[in-house]
Order: structure tokens, then C-alpha cells, then sequence
């Protein structure tokens, strides 16, 4: 049987889901799980992996509420997590504004930016959260921008029309992280967290069916080693680095997920992945990774193409009524502010007629020039000053003069493990909150959400639900070494890095996660065929194979070794690839950030197929290189009626 | 671009180290240094040597990660973080000497990597507000005056990369400590912890064995980050204030 000859199983359903009137799900959920006695806490041990806005934010509220937390990164120190990278903002449904936001209105152009590819009840929790967040934040110190009468500032992002989000400059996701580290500091400090850095989980333990720890490399020392417990949060963000090239950290991985992927969790919408519109264009083959550009800036910076083909005048020389301004020209009502995948589909689009800029034709115009104009040098600076300063610094172009270049890169993942309600996964006792699950965001995440749902996540769904479970199993058996599940899970472990290290062959490490990368950003990327994923699925299993006869890692397993590290990782992207291209195979619509050149409206947008393709896939591993099962999970919209997106 | 690199190589903690001297070519300007050091270490992998461990992580300027002291300087010769430096930087024949951070509170874990865990045992001494989750007022119930918004903010820029420490003659890890008792120290929500955030970062600090600050200021000339030299003084401030209070109780 081969890779592409699924078999559909049982349906997967949420056992969590409630019911009644959307508003009071998540009051009903919280009042209907069981408790754990205050004192009973403490003799209960929860592993946290990733140190993110996710994990940092768990593992602090975990700990503030008694239970002994255990937690793991593969950074030199928790305050690193990719989560700090993100620039623009966080949105909350505070109506600072006055402008008609409001929680319903958040979960609604939540579900409809995400192609009403999402749970209701969930996106619904995530707005009514929202407002706590900025309440923790501020609480904690976070300094987010403010007015001159000392009230909190907010700006609006893409795919919206209401200022909902809050930002600190370009900084966001850095000060957010940092209040979640500050406040993780504290527990470990008061010995309720026991924080190991610099190690990395490198597989799942289940035990009779549950989730009873994991097996991780102390990047220092080599040093393989078991830890368990009663229950297991992955907060180990998302996969883009897959596509090699994305705007991920370097070492940003899918590993932990991949493998409780392999021990039994069900991966949901794999092929869901964001193409982020604003990224510094590539400049050679030595690009070891993109950088982003905020989408703040799309508030004020107008995207242009020259009109005619292969127009090679420098941007000054182009007059205006030779610039097709094509955002505003679509789109009139959202202009430049329209959601991601539709902004980065375009991009794409007029950079395959001809009409790119910049080296390879592979760039557009964000051109601040009217803004300039209309808010004066110092007011833009003000705004968007260490933004141009980032974009000067690697391209040795000054923004202030010359338009920025920009064009689309991977940026974030939608899909991930799939989780119920309690954001439990389909093993007992394993949670994964953040960007490492799937449940919020649908077909594509709108701009300041992922922010919004990693400290939502952290701060209050799992602290929330992981009590229910624990309160369920408060005497679980205690596990040790000898047990024959945990030898199992060790040796496996064991045998795949000596064989990393055995095989001493002519390629490294990176030249394969490249030679990966290549292959999905060009068909399983910005736009899908069923004929290029075919090609993808026919070639990665060869990759695969060419990797275990010739993968070369210098140095031994009992010390600090940077390939090995990346060499174990690439073994999952190598997996991971495959599932995210039959994924995409088998979802024959278009929709969000999946665009099947097959399913297109005759105006060129997405097209959905609601009849066929209104449910979450969940994959279920049967086996490396073996067709997995397809449980699906259907999709009830009650209170938001899909309809086509329109952002004309 | 043809480059000689000598670069700092140490087996682990406990080994010696020496300086090995490695050839690049082919270097384009638009690479970034560590892109520069993705090269060497591709070849390095395939004529069966080890290739240089160094810290990285976001390649973004933000995370803090990278750390290298090029030509005698912490991140090189532009104010910016080792990973948005760029080859443009340097010239076609160039000799380049790439060091880890030097500070007896950063021992080196392998060739440029240190480990700045010290940073992270100040915060746990009280580089934080206590805030546990749950527990916060609405957010506009504290309005904040944006010029002390702004101070806090400039303070919390600090990406915790451990460069002021690495340029200061002495290790001094005062920049570092002071940029997070401003950030918390000016806000209202910090203010109940005021004093003793303070003083327990700076003994913190004192216990980790950074060196003694004699204002020498090349760790506010070393920060990629910008956070000025009269941060310090403004903790220099704070403590006094608290260690006075401290004393009439």
C-alpha cells in the first residue's frame, strides 16, 4: 500500500466540547472540571516543554497554583523562545476605541479569517480571554505603548476594522515573553519550578496509555535521561522550519511534536501553514533564514508594482500613473490591510506576471513616501524607527529614501496536535497549548493572534483544564527506568542518535533540510497542485533514504554537538514533510493559507468546498512511510454562517 | 571576498583552548557574519572536523543569543547583534579574530559558547512583579505618565545577550542588572517590590562574581541595544534609596 492510499477512520469528536449559548461555554467548562485540593497540588509533577509565550506563561500559573512543575528548552536560558521575535502586537476586545469592537465581534473576524476552518466554542474562549491578557500584562510590568494621558495605545492590523491591538514599539512579542519569563523566574526561584535549559525532549513516554514523561538530551553533556510525571504540556511552537527558509529561529523545531505525533497523538491540518506577506526578500543560497517586516507597517506603507512587465527603472523614475497600487486597486474596502494569505497570494501573483521588483523579480514596493509626507519624517520614525533600522541593516538600503522590497516567507504554522476542548491531545495526559496545537486559527491566522492565543493558552485554558484531568487520576502508578515502556522508548532513542553518528557518509545536515526546504516551498508552498504534491511525495521518501546512507555528523553523542542536534531534528522534518503534502493531496479546496490551484473562484481567489471539506483532518501514524488513518472532526457553525470571504 | 578566520577553539569546560587559524572564500557581502560562519562550518563537517559551536538562535537581533567578540570587539565592529552584522562589514583579505565572551561569570561551555545562566539567577532574585496570574486589576485602572512609559520601555529593550559584560575591562554586569531595576522600578505596578528588587539583584550579582563597576561606559558603547550608560547611575540611585530606608527601619 502506498503513502497516498489513506484509509479513513472513526471520526474524531471533542468529548470536552460544551454546549448551550456560545458565551457561557467557557464558564460552563471551567464550573463542570474537577478540582485539585490546594494541598494536594504540590504531590503532583506537570512537564512543561518550551520556555515560549505558551510554556512560560504555563508553567508560571502552573506553578503559582502549587503543582511541581518541570520544564525544559533547548535555549541557553528561557528567556530566548522564538515567541520573543514577534514585532507587532496582541489584540484584545477592550473597545478602548470606541469603535464598535467587542468579544463577538473579535470571535467573529477570528472565524472568518481563518476561513471558517475553526472551532466556534474555542475562538469564542480566545476573545473572551483576551481582555484578561492585557490586564496580567500591564500587571506585570510589560511597558506596551501609551498615550500622552498615560492610557494604553492601540493600533489595527490586517483582515479588521476596529484598532484592537496593543503593541510595545516593534517589540511585542519580546516584552510579552519577558513578563511570562520574569514571572517563571519567580517560581523557580521559590522552588516550584525546576527549569532545565540547554535540554532537549527528544521523545514521548506513554505508559498504559497516558503521558507519563518524557526522554531529553542535556545538550552539554550528551547526556540522554528520563523524567517523569503526571501529566505532559508541549508548548514547543509550531514547525515552519520545515520549509528550511522561514522566519523561525534556527533551531525552532517540530521534534517533540512529531514524536507524540508517533506514540499515538493525532496531527491535525498539517498542510495549514501562513505565508507571511511582509519578509525581506532572499539575496543568495547562503540565506540561512528570512526576516520579517511587521504587518503594522501595512497601516501606513502602500504596496506597489510597476504596471508594465519587466519595468526596470529605479522606483523614483516610475511615475505614479505607472504604478498599480494592487492591494487598494482589489481590494478598495481593506486595502492594504487585507489578511495575510490574500496579501501574500497576490504578491505572488504579480511577481509570476512579470511585474517584481529587485533581484530575480522575486520582491514588491512598500513604499512610505505618502506617509512621509502626511505625518512628517519624525512621526513615522517614532512609529516604525527600529523596523527601518532592521530593514537598513541587511539590505544597506535606506527606507526613509528608497521604497522597502518585500515578498512573502513562511512564517507560522495553523495546524499542529490536535487537542479537545481541554486542549488535551489524543494521548491521556498529553496537552500541547500555543502554536505546537491546532484549534484556534483555523485556515489562516489573523495578524496579533498568535500572541493573543499563546498567553491565552498559558495564563488560562490549561492552568484551567489540566485540573479536571488530575483531579481524575490522582494516583497514578509511579514510573521508573526498569519500566519496560520507558526501556523501550530509551533504546529507540539511544539507536537513532549512535545511528546518526554511525553512518559517516559525504552530506551534512544542513544540505538536507535545504534540499527539503526547496522541494515544499515550491509545492507545498504559497500555491498547491495536485501534480507538484504527487512530486513532492515521490521524492521525499528518496531524500529520506539518500539521508540514512549518507548523512554525515562529526564529533560523538556525549558532548555539545550542534550537528547532531540539527541532523535529529531533520529526521523529522523528513517525516513531517510528507504528511503535510498528502494533507494537503487530499484537501482538494482552497482555503486561508491553502490555496489548491484547482479550487480558485474566476476572479482568482480561494475557493471553498463547505459541502466536502468543512472539518478538521486529523492523521493518525501507522508507521514511517506508511498511509496514515484520516480522522475526521466536523466542523458546526452556529453562530458565524460561512460565506466566500470578501475583503473588496 | 577571501577571509582568514582564527578562531578560539575549546574542546569543553575543562580544556585548554588555543586559537586555530581557518580559510573562507567566496564570502559575498550580503551574508551575514554567522551565515559567513555556516560556510566554514559546512567544510569543516566534510573534511571530517568539528565544526565551531556558537550560540544562535533567531538571527533576527532579538533573542539574544549570538555572542562572539570579533576583532576585540563584543559584537563586532557595528552596534548591532553578531547575527545582523554583516560581511559588508569587512574587506576582501581581511584577517578576523572571533572570540566567545571573556568573563570569569561566563565560563565557556565549548569554542564560543559561554554559559550567561548568572543572568538568569539575577532576574530570580527580583527582576520581576509580582503578578500572579488572575490576580491583575482592569489595565486602565493605573494610568502611567508616557514619559515613565517610555523610560520603562528604553530599559526593557535589553535582550540579555551579555555584551556590556563581555566589553566592560572589569565583567561587570552592572548594565545588565540596572536596565531591569528601571524598567520595574519606574512603573507604579513595581513599586511595592521597589527596594528590595534592588538590593537583592545587586547582591545576586555580587554573588555570580561579575567585576565592580568603575564607569568605564564601554558596556553602554557595547550594547546593541542602546540602553545608556546613565542607566546605571540611575540604579546606583535606587539602591542608595533603598539601602537608606532599609536603614531607619
Amino acid at each position: 500500500m502506498t503513502y497516498t492510499d489513506y484509509a479513513t477512520g472513526a471520526p474524531v469528536t471533542d468529548p470536552k466540547a460544551p454546549s448551550g449559548p456560545i458565551h457561557e461555554r467557557w464558564d460552563k467548562r471551567r464550573f463542570e472540571a474537577k478540582l485539585v485540593n490546594p494541598a494536594n497540588r504540590r504531590k503532583h509533577t506537570v512537564i512543561v516543554v518550551g520556555t515560549g509565550l505558551a510554556g512560560g506563561s504555563a508553567g508560571a500559573t502552573l506553578a503559582e497554583q502549587g503543582y511541581h512543575v518541570v520544564q525544559f528548552c533547548y535555549q541557553d536560558s528561557p528567556r530566548r523562545a522564538h515567541s520573543i521575535a514577534a514585532q507587532g502586537g496582541i489584540n484584545a476586545a477592550k473597545n478602548y476605541r470606541n469603535d464598535g469592537d467587542s468579544i463577538h465581534r473579535l470571535f467573529y473576524d477570528t472565524v472568518k479569517g481563518g476561513d471558517f476552518r475553526a472551532r466556534e466554542s474555542n475562538v469564542h474562549r480566545l476573545a473572551q480571554i483576551s481582555v484578561e491578557i492585557i490586564d496580567q500584562c500591564v500587571a506585570q510590568g510589560v511597558p506596551f505603548a501609551r498615550e500622552y494621558g498615560g492610557l494604553l495605545d492601540t493600533r489595527s492590523f490586517g483582515g479588521v476594522q476596529v484598532s484592537r491591538t496593543f503593541y510595545a514599539r516593534g517589540q511585542t512579542g519580546q516584552q510579552l515573553l519577558l513578563g511570562a519569563y520574569q514571572a517563571l523566574s519567580r517560581q523557580i526561584a521559590a522552588g516550584n519550578v525546576e527549569m532545565h535549559p540547554r535540554t532537549e525532549m527528544l521523545d514521548l513516554i506513554v505508559v498504559d496509555g497516558r503521558a507519563r514523561g518524557i526522554v531529553a538530551r542535556d545538550l552539554i553533556t550528551g547526556k540522554i535521561d528520563t523524567y517523569f510525571a503526571d501529566a505532559v504540556v508541549l508548548a514547543s511552537g509550531g514547525y515552519g522550519n520545515v520549509f528550511y527558509l522561514s522566519t523561525n529561529a534556527m533551531n525552532s523545531n517540530a521534534t517533540a511534536i512529531w514524536r507524540a505525533h508517533r506514540r499515538g497523538a493525532y496531527f491535525a491540518n498539517p498542510c495549514f501553514t501562513q505565508i507571511h506577506p511582509t519578509c525581506i526578500p532572499r539575496t543568495g543560497d547562503h540565506q540561512s533564514k528570512l526576516t520579517l517586516m511587521s504587518e503594522s507597517l501595512r497601516n501606513d506603507g502602500r504596496i506597489w508594482v510597476p504596471k508594465a512587465k519587466g519595468d526596470t527603472r529605479p522606483p523614483h523614475r516610475i511615475p505614479e500613473d505607472e504604478r498599480d497600487y494592487y492591494l487598494e486597486r482589489i481590494y478598495p474596502s481593506f486595502g492594504n490591510l487585507v489578511p495575510r494569505d490574500i496579501a501574500s497570494r497576490a504578491a505572488k501573483n504579480v511577481c509570476d506576471e512579470g511585474r517584481g521588483v529587485g533581484p530575480g523579480g522575486q520582491g514588491v514596493y512598500l513604499d512610505f513616501a505618502d506617509a512621509i509626507k502626511r505625518m512628517g519624517r519624525k512621526a513615522v520614525e517614532a512609529k516604525y524607527g527600529n523596523l527601518f533600522d532592521m530593514y537598513q541593516r541587511i539590505t544597506d538600503e535606506d527606507p526613509y529614501e528608497v521604497p522597502m522590497r518585500i515578498y512573502p516567507a513562511v512564517h507560522y504554522t495553523m495546524g499542529g496536535l490536535w487537542v479537545d476542548y481541554d486542549l488535551q491531545t489524543t494521548i491521556p495526559g498529553l496537552f500541547a497549548i500555543g502554536e505546537a496545537n491546532f484549534s484556534d486559527h483555523g485556515a489562516n491566522r489573523l495578524g496579533a493572534s498568535a500572541l493573543m492565543q499563546g498567553l491565552a493558552d498559558g495564563y488560562f485554558v490549561l492552568p484551567a483544564t489540566i485540573n479536571d484531568y488530575l483531579a481524575r487520576n490522582p494516583h497514578q502508578d509511579p514510573v521508573t527506568d526498569r519500566h519496560p515502556a520507558v526501556q523501550e522508548v530509551l533504546a529507540e532513542t539511544e539507536d537513532r542518535i549512535n545511528l546518526l553518528l554511525a553512518v559517516d557518509g559525504d552530506r551534512t545536515p544542513d544540505s538536507f533540510h535545504r534540499e527539503l526546504g526547496e522541494l515544499m516551498w515550491e509545492f507545498c508552498g504559497m500555491a498547491r497542485s495536485d501534480a507538484g504534491l504527487r512530486k513532492a511525495l515521490e521524492r521525499i521518501p528518496q531524500i529520506r533514504e539518500e539521508f540514512w546512507r549518507r548523512i554525515k555528523v562529526p564529533g560523538t553523542g556525549e558532548e555539545f554537538n550542534q550537528s547532531l542536534e540539527k541532523a535529529n531534528r531533520v529526521v523529522d522534518y523528513l517525516e513531517l514533510a510528507e504528511l503535510m503534502c498528502l494533507d494537503a493531496l487530499h484537501r482538494t479546496e482552497s482555503c486561508g493559507g491553502h490555496f489548491r490551484e484547482e479550487s480558485q473562484t474566476p476572479d482568482g481567489e480561494a475557493a471553498r468546498k463547505d459541502e466536502e471539506f468543512s472539518y478538521a483532518a486529523a492523521w493518525e501514524f501507522t508507521g514511517t512511510g506508511e498511509a496514515p488513518v484520516l480522522h475526521k472532526e466536523d466542523l458546526v457553525f452556529e453562530y458565524v454562517h460561512p460565506t466566500q470571504r470578501s475583503y473588496a | 571576498m577571501k577571509l582568514t578566520l582564527r578562531v578560539w577553539r575549546q574542546k569543553n569546560a575543562g580544556a585548554e583552548g588555543a586559537m586555530s587559524t581557518y580559510e573562507v572564500d567566496d564570502i559575498s557581502p550580503d551574508m551575514s557574519f554567522l551565515e559567513m560562519l555556516d560556510v566554514l562550518n559546512e567544510q569543516l563537517i566534510l573534511s571530517g572536523e568539528e565544526p565551531v559551536a556558537f550560540d544562535h538562535d533567531c538571527r533576527e537581533g532579538i533573542c539574544g543569543a549570538c555572542s562572539l567578540v570579533i576583532n576585540g570587539d563584543a559584537h563586532g565592529p557595528e552596534r548591532t547583534t553578531t547575527c545582523q552584522l554583516h560581511m559588508r562589514s569587512f574587506k576582501d583579505g581581511d584577517t578576523i579574530d572571533i572570540e566567545p565572551w571573556r568573563a570569569s561569570a561566563f565560563p565557556v561551555i565549548k569554542d564560543l559558547v559561554v554559559d550567561r545562566s548568572a543572568f538568569d539567577r539575577i532576574i530570580q532574585a527580583g527582576g520581576y512583579i509580582t503578578a500572579p496570574t488572575g490576580s491583575a486589576p482592569e489595565a486602565h485602572a493605573t494610568p502611567v505618565p508616557k514619559a515613565d512609559a517610555d523610560f520603562a520601555f528604553e530599559h526593557a529593550e535589553c535582550i540579555g545577550c551579555g555584551a556590556c559584560v563581555a566589553a566592560c575591562p572589569n565583567g561587570a554586569a552592572m548594565l545588565f542588572t540596572s536596565a531591569k531595576v528601571n524598567h520595574l522600578n519606574v512603573l507604579p505596578q513595581g513599586a511595592p517590590e521597589r527596594e528590595t528588587r534592588v538590593l537583592d539583584m545587586v547582591a545576586q550579582m555580587d554573588a555570580e562574581g561579575f567585576g565592580g563597576c568603575t564607569l568605564t561606559g564601554e558596556c553602554a558603547t557595547a550594547c546593541p541595544k542602546g540602553i545608556p550608560l546613565m542607566s546605571i547611575t540611575s540604579m546606583n540611585k535606587e539602591w542608595l534609596r533603598a539601602t537608606r530606608k532599609a536603614g531607619k527601619r
